[in-house]
């Protein structure tokens, strides 16, 4: 990180309330262009909120959000992806009566250009140029992710793991600055884990995209993010390099005490 | 699987592989079936004919309100209503000197916009409310139609005129089948390119997971609002075909019996499937028929006596139709649109199915 660059994503001072329950409380933190930055916390600390404010699904009770120096807090989230956010849901969130390649498509909503009226007149408005164009492009997004054999299946009868695949290439096609992905890898077993890591260090590197993810495997936050932001009961605990957060005695207290949620109490005793 | 193609049928191309029909054998078909169409008023007699053109009218409609209830996952049970509008409208049309051929998709136009100021407010509506506020567009249409004279010819009805090309007047079933085919082709493909392309998948999305669509930059209450636009469209130009085949339109006849009639057309062919609508169609239209040939088989023999078929012709119509949406809800949730699919994946391998 270039020490003075400006964040990709700041947000200052977020309150969340939920009638009695607060979900967030003044939470502020930024996330630097180029790295990958994992919110961690045990279940219910507010992690899924804070995400779902940033994509706009949520609007904060207080406190504002910034994207590249832009306040984001009140435009809706279907304006994100030209924004340049695109996410993950922890819970699948496919369309599940469309085929893979359908879905991807989706993604690209807000780049094609051409209306319903164009759409109709396939063959003589453009749309088809315009389809193929994509398409050459989301292809190459199928390849990345490896789901090649069930581009024309439908979403929904697909297996765990490749649904999470498929969403996260869903993701990637909105061509985002920043993309937010929401315990990517919860349920996988170790080695659709360590290909899911792979990946999301491919799209950081490569791919040139800035990655915010929730995560609760200790091991894969360690491993590949540059800094952490730690939440508990709404509350900001931390917020710096995995190895310095993770020696913090409140963080250590948060986590050895209350880990109800199988939350990896014993992973992070183990961490280096 | 509808995925299957044959082995030896490879896609060269994106654009090979994003064809409507993919197959050659498909597009054969499709011609084929349309050459056969285009041959029917040479060879059907008048009564099959009038069929035809029936499920023509009634298709256009069914797929309009299959893009509503299919593909965007809402509802409405005021369907007829617009198919009235457009009906009334078109005549209206023509009554002013617009040439009939320009004036049906004028009046569709009309409904659209009709169609948009009830859409604006059920955009915002789910489930229940929803029935609700298309049931609240049937009666407000319904009554309008009763009340505007000027409009609707109150209690008289409507007479309207043939179409007229270059002087010849399509007022024979035989002429007036082609006006119907025409804008059946135009509706048929224009649906199965805007289901192929980004506002129709915009449309699946929002049904499927509307706040992942929303995620994705899709504006929820302005696809919600289009597809009650497009379904207007189709109700209205359907209407005005209906319109200038009877050549008379009256209040009566559009009715929460027939929009229900039209969801049944959908639900039976294949929720968010464009063939399903014109299957559906086909379905709805000849269930009546086949009913009155087996109560005319039937005729004098036990089972009339018993059942008295002569006077409850009526009554036991509504009772299939009635019947068939159950059967098919509970037995063939996906209409015939599987069928028909399953039926395709058949032939493609033929005779190698197994
Ligand atoms: N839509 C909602 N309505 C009411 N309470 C909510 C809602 N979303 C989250 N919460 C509450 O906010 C808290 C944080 O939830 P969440 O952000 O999902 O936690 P995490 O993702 O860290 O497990 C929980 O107490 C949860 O019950
Ligand atoms: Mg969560």
């Amino acid at each position: 990180m270039i020490a003075g660059a400006p964040p990709i994503l700041e947000a200052v001072g977020i309150s969340l309330r939920f009638g009695g329950v607060a979900a967030l409380r003044e939470v502020s933190f930024a996330v630097q262009t180029g790295e990958v930055f994992s919110i961690i916390g045990p279940n219910g600390a507010g992690k899924t909120s804070m995400v779902n404010c940033i994509s706009g699904r949520y609007r904060p009770s207080e406190g504002s959000i910034w994207f590249e120096g832009r306040d984001i807090t009140r435009p809706p989230a279907n304006r994100r992806p030209a924004i340049g956010i695109g996410r993950t849901f922890q819970n699948l969130a496919l369309f599940s009566h469309m085929t893979v390649l359908d879905n991807i498509m989706v993604g690209r909503h807000h780049l094609l250009r051409r209306g319903f009226l164009s759409g109709m007149a396939y063959w003589i408005g453009g749309a088809q140029r315009d389809e193929i164009a994509h398409r050459g492009e989301v292809e190459e997004i199928i390849d990345f992710l490896d789901i090649q054999h069930v581009r024309k299946a439908p979403a929904g009868t697909l297996p765990y793991g490749l649904r999470k695949r498929v969403e996260l290439a869903r993701a990637v096609a909105v061509k985002p600055k920043l993309l937010l992905l929401d315990e990517p890898m919860a349920g996988m077993n170790l080695e659709e884990k360590e290909d899911m890591a792979r990946c999301i260090l491919d799209l950081n590197e490569e791919w040139g995209m800035t990655v915010l993810m929730i995560e609760h495997d200790m091991g894969v936050v360690m491993d590949i993010s540059q800094r952490v932001l730690v939440l508990d009961f709404g509350r900001k605990l931390a917020e710096g390099p995995p190895e310095v957060v993770l020696t913090d005695p409140q963080v250590r207290r948060a986590y050895l005490g209350g880990a109800s949620d199988g939350a990896p109490a014993g992973e992070l005793a183990t961490a280096p | 699987m509808s995925v299957m193609t044959p082995a030896g049928d490879y896609r060269e191309s994106y654009h090979a592989d994003m064809c409507i029909f993919p197959t050659r054998n498909s597009r054969w078909a499709m011609l084929v079936g349309l050459a056969l169409c285009c041959a029917a008023p040479l060879v059907l007699d008048r009564y099959a004919l009038s069929l035809m053109i029936n499920i023509g009218m009634l298709g256009i409609a069914a797929l309009g309100l299959n893009i509503l209830v299919g593909f965007t996952g809402q509802i409405s049970i005021g369907h007829a209503a617009f198919f009235g509008f457009g009906a009334f409208a078109s005549a209206g049309f023509a009554d002013l000197g617009v040439p009939v051929l320009l004036a049906m998709p004028l009046a569709a136009l009309a409904t659209t916009a009709v169609g948009l100021v009830f859409g604006l407010p059920a955009a915002r509506l789910k489930g229940l409310y929803l029935v609700i506020a298309t049931l609240a567009a049937q009666f407000i249409l319904e009554d309008f139609f009763a009340r505007a004279q000027w409009f609707s010819g109150g209690v008289a009805g409507r007479v309207t005129d043939a179409p007229n090309l270059f002087g010849v007047a399509l007022d024979t079933d035989a002429r007036y089948f082609y006006v119907v085919l025409l804008w059946v082709v135009l509706s048929f493909c224009a649906v199965a390119n805007l289901v192929r392309t980004r506002d129709g998948r915009a449309l699946i999305a929002v049904r499927d997971h509307y706040l992942s669509a929303e995620m994705m930059g899709v504006d929820l209450a302005y696809y919600r609002t289009l597809s009650f636009g497009i379904a207007s469209f189709f109700a209205g130009l359907g209407g005005a075909l209906y319109a200038h085949y009877l050549r008379f339109v009256s209040v009566e006849a559009f009715t929460i019996l027939f929009s229900i009639q039209f969801l049944a057309m959908v639900i039976i062919g294949g929720l968010g499937s464009v063939m399903g609508s014109l299957l559906g169609t086909c379905f709805m239209v000849l269930l009546p028929e086949v009913v009155q040939a087996v109560a005319d088989a039937l005729q004098g023999g036990a089972i009339d006596r018993a059942l008295k078929l002569g006077s409850s012709i009526a009554f036991l119509r509504e009772m299939t139709i009635g019947a068939a949406i159950i059967l098919f809800l509970v037995f063939e949730p996906e209409g015939l649109a599987r069928r028909w699919r399953l039926i395709k994946a058949y032939w493609k391998l033929y005779p190698y199915s197994y």
